[in-house]
């Protein structure tokens, strides 16, 4: 009970604080608030001013700029670059999200044991070799791919723990901007929401850029176009 | 310059600690290559965004907009938060947010099998409030997972920066840190060789401990979300896999909307570390319990912090300090960081941005050099990513700095503002102001040395006035004033047309 008293006087004081400081301010009104917010100057960059294929390709750039693999699949091919990336680097046994092989469009490729995340522990996804997923949007201008906890994408600890990630993007997903971006991400504004640009990296040491820290320290990435 | 908190009420005044400071050389290399290489990738994404301008200004407009309705924001993100699952708690100042955290962490250990530890992801608010002390002395020991702050911590180090906290050590330096705190003897010395030790390190910590802190970028009003930006994985892994996480945020970090992150996350990444982005930004609303076995933590707290920050928002002239997205720019850009680094400001808040923060979260009382901490040249203002014209605020702060040494008491301990009264006076009246000029040349005789063309000159002034000599020759004062000049030449002609008068007559009609 003391608690609560003292907790409540502190949100009241705080507040009151902050009415006192802002007093030059109108009186407050959502409706007259948003329409100041709406008022707001954005004459920054927010459509695409590039053609499809220069976006695609710059997407590519950036992405390799951080040390990422990127290839292109047609799709109905993904599936197939999938089992050649994961022979190519030796992976057996890969966690995925549910509804990855929907989200494709495509049946996983066999040959490779791929375990679906129904609630995994850490100890569990941390025996992974990698994980295998889909993506919501990738910005080319940041070289940015973008995870939703949606079907495809799943939760984020298994994007995290294991040291390997292949992520599939679809070149319809791919935008030029961040602006854009949100605009795609808004309706699932309040899912849980990672950007990931590159494999994990750290400047810390002397300002020297250095691959892999936490995060999965390889990230491959297939276009599908 | 370690094992003592950076606490801007103990620290010692700017000048004197920037002096000790300059005598270090490695930390002077440090420094000068770490802010160099940042200015330049910084310098090389910026020149890449058409619209940089652009973007600052509506960076500048959604800050300025923010505060002005501040009260509504922080209620709109509170009740966002907490129908998302979330808790909030309000802290007026440092000891509330330091007991409200202790308070959760203990209660967060009630069913969990490491009551004592938590993982912390780098944040410079806990660093503010000293939290790791607060924690420390409730027998909580907290690991710092950033690479920087690891460093710092296991160095027994302070932060010298916000967002490269470790810029003055060098590689060398770290190694030895590394090889003694984590028992390593045998450890290499390149970067990748440091960052998979602290891999190595941290990665047993990640996957056991169940209680995380962290502070945060952006707290997202419309939806109650929080919004992280990092490079490492540190920063998710303690957002993701622990039971609990507690985020304290300073009540400055709202923004209204979710559309607004579009601007925040072009400026910050570019300005912070010269990234078109970082690696990682994390968005997370609340709690997710039902997904898949849940997505994240199972209770997720958010500790809203005053701590002087209303007081900074009620000084119209300084309010703009608050708009601050901590990407520390300017401290790189800074002529004075680089050449001091960061411990000499005496405040985790170091460079410009802390010139000006750190007295005023001080209310005044503390820091009273730091405003005097620059140069004014502007390199700050001219990077700042949200526009804070930090050499506005820093001349309004000296402003307040000499007002509150020339009130009451003061004066007579401050010698400087008795001469400035006494000169004061001297200026408001005329008769004496001409009486003080004649006593000048009077005064400066013995001082004044002739040189080779006949001119004048003092190389040495007594008492406080020697500081301006030190570096410089003073001219003496002319022989005559231009008053005495005009008045002398009026007096002149005036006798000369009397002369004419009496002699031709008047002149008038040519």
């Amino acid at each position: 009970m003391g608690v609560e008293v003292a907790a409540s006087s502190s949100r009241d004081e705080v507040l009151r604080r902050i009415r006192a400081a802002i007093a030059d301010a109108p009186a407050v009104d959502a409706t007259l608030i948003r329409g100041e917010w709406d008022a707001l100057p954005r004459n920054y960059k927010r459509t695409a001013s590039l053609d499809r294929e220069a976006i695609l390709e710059m997407l590519e750039d950036r992405l390799r700029d951080y040390d990422a693999n990127v290839v292109r699949a047609k799709a109905g091919e993904v599936s197939a670059e999938i089992a050649r990336i994961l022979a190519e680097r030796g992976k057996r046994r890969l966690v995925v999200p549910m509804g990855l092989a929907e989200a494709l469009g495509e049946s996983l490729p066999a040959g490779v044991e791929f375990v679906v995340d129904k609630g995994l522990t850490i100890e569990e996804l941390d025996s992974f070799e990698g994980v295998v997923t889909a993506s919501t949007v990738a910005i080319a201008e940041t070289g940015t791919i973008v995870l939703q906890n949606v079907p495809g994408q799943g939760r984020r600890a298994p994007t995290l723990i294991p040291d390997y990630h292949l992520c599939v993007v679809r070149a319809a997903d791919v935008v030029e901007t961040v602006p854009e971006a949100m605009a795609r991400l808004q309706a699932g504004a309040s899912l849980a929401t990672t950007f990931v640009s590159g494999p994990s990296a750290t400047a810390d040491i002397e300002m020297t850029r250095i691959k892999g820290v936490h995060g999965p320290r390889f990230l491959d990435v297939i276009l599908s176009t | 310059m370690s094992g003592a908190a950076l606490d801007p009420r103990t620290a010692p005044k700017f000048q004197v600690a920037a002096k000790a400071l300059m005598g270090d050389s490695q930390l002077r290399k440090n420094v000068r290559h770490a802010t160099k290489v940042i200015q330049t990738k910084r310098a090389k994404v910026v020149a890449e965004m058409p619209d940089w301008q652009e973007l600052r200004e509506s960076g500048k407009q959604i800050r300025k907009h923010t505060m002005r309705h501040l009260d509504f924001y922080l209620e709109q993100f509170e009740r966002n938060c907490t129908a998302a699952g979330g808790v909030v708690h309000w802290a007026r100042d440092a000891e509330d947010a330091r007991r409200i955290v202790v308070g959760l962490v203990k209660a967060s250990g009630a069913n969990s099998a490491s009551p004592t530890e938590v993982i912390k992801i780098k944040s410079m608010t806990t660093e503010e409030i000293q939290l790791n002390k607060a924690l420390e002395a409730a027998g909580i020991h907290a690991y710092e997972t950033d690479l920087a702050e690891l460093i710092i911590q296991l160095g027994h180090d302070q932060p010298s920066h916000i967002v490269v906290p470790a810029l003055h050590k060098n590689r060398s330096q770290i190694r030895e840190i590394f090889q003694r705190e984590m028992n390593l003897p045998d450890l290499g010395g390149t970067p990748q060789d440091l960052a998979d030790a602290a891999r190595k390190f941290l990665r047993e910590k990640f996957l056991r401990v169940k209680t995380a802190v962290s502070g945060a970028n952006f707290l997202v009003a419309e939806t109650g979300s929080v919004c992280i930006v990092e490079s490492e994985g540190n920063g998710r892994m303690c957002l993701t896999l622990p039971e609990t996480l507690i985020s304290v945020a300073g009540i400055d970090k709202v923004v209204p909307t979710f559309q607004d992150l579009e601007v925040m996350l072009q400026l910050l990444p570019r300005s912070a570390t010269g990234e078109r982005m970082n690696p990682y930004n994390s968005i997370w609303t609340g709690v997710d319990k039902t997904s898949n076995g849940g997505d994240g933590p199972r209770a997720f707290h958010v500790v809203l912090m005053d701590n002087a920050r209303t007081e900074i928002l009620a000084d119209e002239e300084s309010r703009q300090t608050l708009h601050c997205i901590r990407c520390g720019a300017c401290q790189n850009a800074c002529p004075v960081y680089q050449q001091t680094g960061g411990h000499a400001y005496g405040s985790v808040y170091a460079g410009p941005i802390g010139a000006i923060l750190t007295p005023q979260l001080m209310e005044m009382h503390h820091a009273q050099s730091l405003p005097y901490a620059s140069s004014l040249c502007g390199a700050c203002y001219e990077v700042c990513p949200v526009k804070i014209n930090i050499p506005e605020v820093l001349i309004h702060l000296r402003n307040k700095v000499v007002k509150q040494q020339s009130s009451g008491f003061n004066i007579l301990a401050n010698p400087e503002v008795m001469a400035l009264k006494a000169v004061a006076m001297v200026f408001r009246s005329e008769p004496v102001f001409r009486a003080a000029q004649k006593l000048g040349r009077l005064g400066e005789l013995p001082l004044s040395r002739k040189d080779g063309q006949g001119e004048g000159w003092i190389e040495w002034l007594p008492g406080m006035l020697g500081g301006w000599t030190q570096v410089r020759d003073l001219h003496v004062m002319p022989k005559q004033t231009f008053r005495e000049w005009f008045e002398k030449r009026s007096k002149d002609a005036a006798g000369r047309r009397a002369g004419d008068k009496a002699g031709k007559g008047s002149d008038d009609g040519r």
